[in-house]
């Protein structure tokens, strides 16, 4: 939608360079303008409940509360849309989540070397993970769902002999890069993984991505190397994964091997709900980030409106079905009105 | 090999194919077959479906490696491992299966890995569309908005995408198959401009088409497959000659023409049917009658097949022997006995990897059963007459349809509805890309059911079919029945002619 608003007529050019046209930009991005709608709804439904129950405005505690919570999940729901672009799908998030998070609580302490040091290695842990993921789905031609569901249980497995109880602890000094009590600072993060999204987007990867999840038959007449793409996609997944456990572990300042697994499900969801296409092809990471505060501040609705603990799930579940069904609705709206 | 030597330039070779064979399972696809083009010429391969054809076009774009046999570009021998290879060496392939993105703007997909650059090797995204429009004016192509998802053109805009794609890379070989099935009669014309402009700059151009007019308007020289080998090269051929070689016997070329209508009862009768592309359109059909449908491509012939099919919400009043009747959808259609036969029989129909059996029974598969449990006794019965009426070239009824040729697929969705017992019959471009033979056959069916009873609308890309076919014809322009043709002596330039009347003066 940004490209519609900015008028890229230029004038007296030898070849006028037209934009397309407004409404097109705004239908071929429509479940993006769906999930930004609905992250604005959902923030205005938060702000009154919140007044409602504590007779007062939210303030920066509960802006910094929210954007901590989000971080992981936006990580996560990034590397998702990935390979939910390509026509894949990531079930291994949690579990690298698992093992990245168990990692840090026990490596991420002892000074700056070491800390940036074992990041690096985590990371590369979280490349390790997807390009086993990526090599069976791309050259052993075996489903994407079979592959991330076993390597889910592997990672799984590594993280519990890494930190069988939970425990460990994140540095101070650490913790304070994604964790600020006072104020939102963590949106940073966000920011900044939304400006990569959008650099992203424009180079030969980023297009070769959307091609792939297209038709992949297309794609390799358009001399796109499909295998390659999609070891590239699982690898990126994997280290998003990877820094979405580290991200987990600063927020609870610990680890927990079974911390990550419901990232799995809520990953896939965020993505959803950003406007990700599961048939591929179609769908932005911005939209995913949006599909994570959006989750992130349903949490919060859920409390403040008095909802008890134990049906949380069932609501967060009937807000799914229906968030999904309605944003498709007020897609096909927008696409076919122009 | 007739008369080669009145050009000089025909003396070299652009691409060659020297002795191929190839196999597919034991059936022999290419047996000793040669295929030599040269720059600066334009060159039509021709053959029955089966011929190998579309063999000797894969093994020279590079898609499959022959078993035997020699592929030369510009005289020299290669080893083509994929398109993309072919494309290095200045091979560009235009394939029957579209290959374009459909979730991508047509802009994003002809410039794919050429994209407008900007600050740190990012690409122009805003540039793409402003790109893409250059190219397309390059090539005289206004009617295409760079801006649209390709998945939202028409099939012929997306064939224009496709060749445009293939002719900007400049390509010393342009290998077009069946270019022209998907276009109307105009984008016909810019494609012969097109081809002939790249044979004039020194070009060599390979192309198949089941259009003959097309191929002795274009064509330099053509070269005649039959049953997988080489049967001569030739400058000038007549259509009959042509028949011959590709059979191998004398065929009349003649269509089948249908008796005159018994005027039997009005099965299906519009009035001031409205919708979008269609201004108010009323027409009856009669039982054992053949309605023609008319007109340039994109004057609301497509509307309407899809609006009596129940696929598009109308204004206007509709009725099925005589009972006012409002379709919401397929079944509804499907329920009054009207049947669509579309021209792309994988999206609007098939189910290629299931059978033939399972394909034809599908919708009948409620009076097959007994308690919910389909008797394969029963759903082969139905099956196999079907096979046997229809004439349905398959090894069994356990083929899967995807194996079958286009011709025979086109029969099992015919026979599908037929087994539904479906009345009328909404034929919409059944015989694209189908082999002469099989247009035989069909229209040979066409007019049989029509003298049982059925009640036939015919639509079809190719004007003579609905000229030699049809009883009366409906000339549509602009949404609206411009003219009535009746009689027995419709032609095609009747038709062309109420195409184009009003235009003149308009």
């Amino acid at each position: 939608m940004l490209e519609g608003a900015i008028g890229t007529r230029g004038r007296g050019a030898p070849t006028p360079r037209v934009g397309p046209r407004r409404s097109q930009v705004v239908a071929q991005n429509a479940s993006l303008v769906v999930a930004g709608t609905l992250l604005v709804a959902m923030l205005v439904l938060y702000i009154v409940l919140y007044m409602g129950s504590l007779r007062a405005f939210p303030g920066t505690f509960e802006a910094a509360s929210i954007t901590d919570h989000a971080v992981p999940l936006s990580l996560a729901a990034v590397g998702q849309s990935l390979v939910i672009l390509t026509r894949g799908i990531d079930l291994s998030v949690g579990g690298m989540m698992d093992l990245s998070n168990s990692l840090a609580a026990l490596k991420l302490q002892g000074g700056f070397a070491t800390e940036a040091l074992w990041t690096v290695i985590i990371l590369l842990v979280g490349a390790a993970g997807g390009l086993l993921n990526g090599l069976l789905v791309a050259y052993g031609r075996i489903q994407p769902i079979l592959v991330t569901l076993g390597t889910l249980s592997i990672f799984q497995g590594l993280a519990l002999w890494v930190l069988p109880s939970p425990g460990g602890h994140v540095a101070g000094g650490y913790t304070g890069l994604f964790l600020n009590p006072n104020a939102p600072t963590a949106l940073i993060w966000v920011v900044l993984l939304a400006l990569a999204w959008v650099a992203f987007r424009r180079t030969r990867l980023g297009v070769q991505i959307f091609a792939v999840g297209n038709d992949e038959q297309a794609a390799r007449a358009n001399s796109v190397p499909v295998a390659r793409t999609k070891v590239i996609v699982y690898v990126l997944a994997g280290m998003l994964a990877a820094g979405a456990g580290i991200a987990l572990a600063t927020t609870t300042t610990g680890g927990d091997a079974t911390g990550g697994d419901v990232f799995t499900l809520s990953s896939i969801a965020a993505a959803v709900i950003g406007g990700v296409s599961l048939f591929g092809g179609r769908g932005s990471a911005v939209g995913a980030i949006f599909g994570a505060f959006v989750l992130t501040l349903l949490v919060d609705v859920l409390f403040f409106a008095n909802i008890d603990p134990l049906f949380q799930p069932f609501y967060q579940g009937l807000f799914l079905v229906v968030a999904v069904g309605a944003s498709t609705l007020l897609g096909r709206v927008l696409v076919r009105r122009r | 090999m007739s008369e080669q030597n009145d050009s000089g330039a025909r003396n070299g070779s652009a691409i060659e194919g020297a002795g191929l064979h190839k196999a597919y399972g034991g059936v022999l696809a290419l047996e000793d077959a040669t295929f030599r083009a040269a720059p600066g010429e334009v060159h039509a391969l021709v053959g029955e479906n089966g011929a190998g054809k579309s063999t000797m076009i894969k093994a020279l774009a590079g898609v499959i490696r022959p078993d035997e046999g020699r592929v030369l570009i510009g005289g020299e021998e290669v080893r083509l491992r994929s398109p993309e290879d072919a494309l290095r060496r200045g091979v560009a392939t235009v394939f029957q299966e579209l290959t374009l993105l459909p979730r991508m703007t047509v802009a994003e997909n002809l410039l794919m890995g050429r994209e407008p650059r900007g600050t740190l090797g990012l690409i122009r995204r805003r540039w793409l569309p402003a790109a893409a429009a250059d190219l397309l004016a390059e090539h005289d192509v206004n009617s295409v908005d760079p801006g649209e998802l390709v998945e939202n053109l028409p099939l012929a805009q997306q064939q224009l995408v496709e060749i445009v794609r293939a002719a900007m890379r400049e390509p010393a070989v342009l290998i077009l198959d069946e270019p022209t099935s998907a276009l109307s009669k105009r984008e016909v014309e810019w494609l012969f401009g097109l081809v002939r402009r790249l044979r004039d700059d020194g070009a060599c151009v390979v192309f198949t088409s089941h259009r003959w007019s097309e191929v002795t308007d274009l064509a330099d020289r053509i070269t005649v497959l039959r049953n997988g080998t080489d049967v001569g090269t030739h400058e000038q051929l007549s259509e009959e000659e042509a028949v011959k070689l590709m059979t191998g016997r004398e065929v009349s070329t003649a269509y089948a023409e249908p008796d005159r209508a018994h005027e039997g009862e009005v099965l299906l009768e519009t009035e001031d049917l409205t919708t979008f592309g269609l201004e108010g359109v009323s027409l009856s059909l009669h039982a054992g009658e053949i309605l023609g449908v008319g007109g340039l491509e994109g004057q609301g012939q497509r509307e309407l097949f899809h609006a009596l099919f129940g696929l598009t919400p109308i204004d206007g009043e509709l009725q099925i022997r005589g009972e006012h009747k409002r379709l919401h959808s397929p079944r509804d259609a499907i329920h009054a006995g009207i049947a669509f036969i579309p021209q792309d029989r994988k999206a609007e129909g098939l189910l290629l990897p299931m059978t033939v059996r399972e394909n034809l029974t599908l919708p009948i598969l409620g009076r097959l059963a007994a308690a919910g449990v389909i008797r394969p006794a029963g759903e082969r019965k139905a099956a196999e007459g079907m096979i046997d009426r229809l004439a349905i070239d398959a090894r069994r009824p356990g083929q899967p349809v995807g194996t079958l040729s286009g011709g025979n697929q086109q029969k099992v969705l015919l026979g599908r509805w037929l087994l539904a017992e479906s009345q009328i019959l909404l034929l919409y471009d059944v015989t694209r890309g189908v082999d002469v033979a099989t247009k035989q056959d069909i229209y040979e069916l066409i007019i049989k059911l029509a003298a049982d009873g059925h009640a036939i609308l015919f639509y079809s890309s190719d004007t003579e079919e609905i000229a030699h076919l049809c009883h009366r014809v409906l000339v549509l322009r602009e949404g609206a029945v411009a003219e009535e043709l009746d009689g027995p002596e419709i032609s095609a330039e009747d038709i062309i002619g109420a195409s184009f009347r009003e235009e003149t003066h308009a």
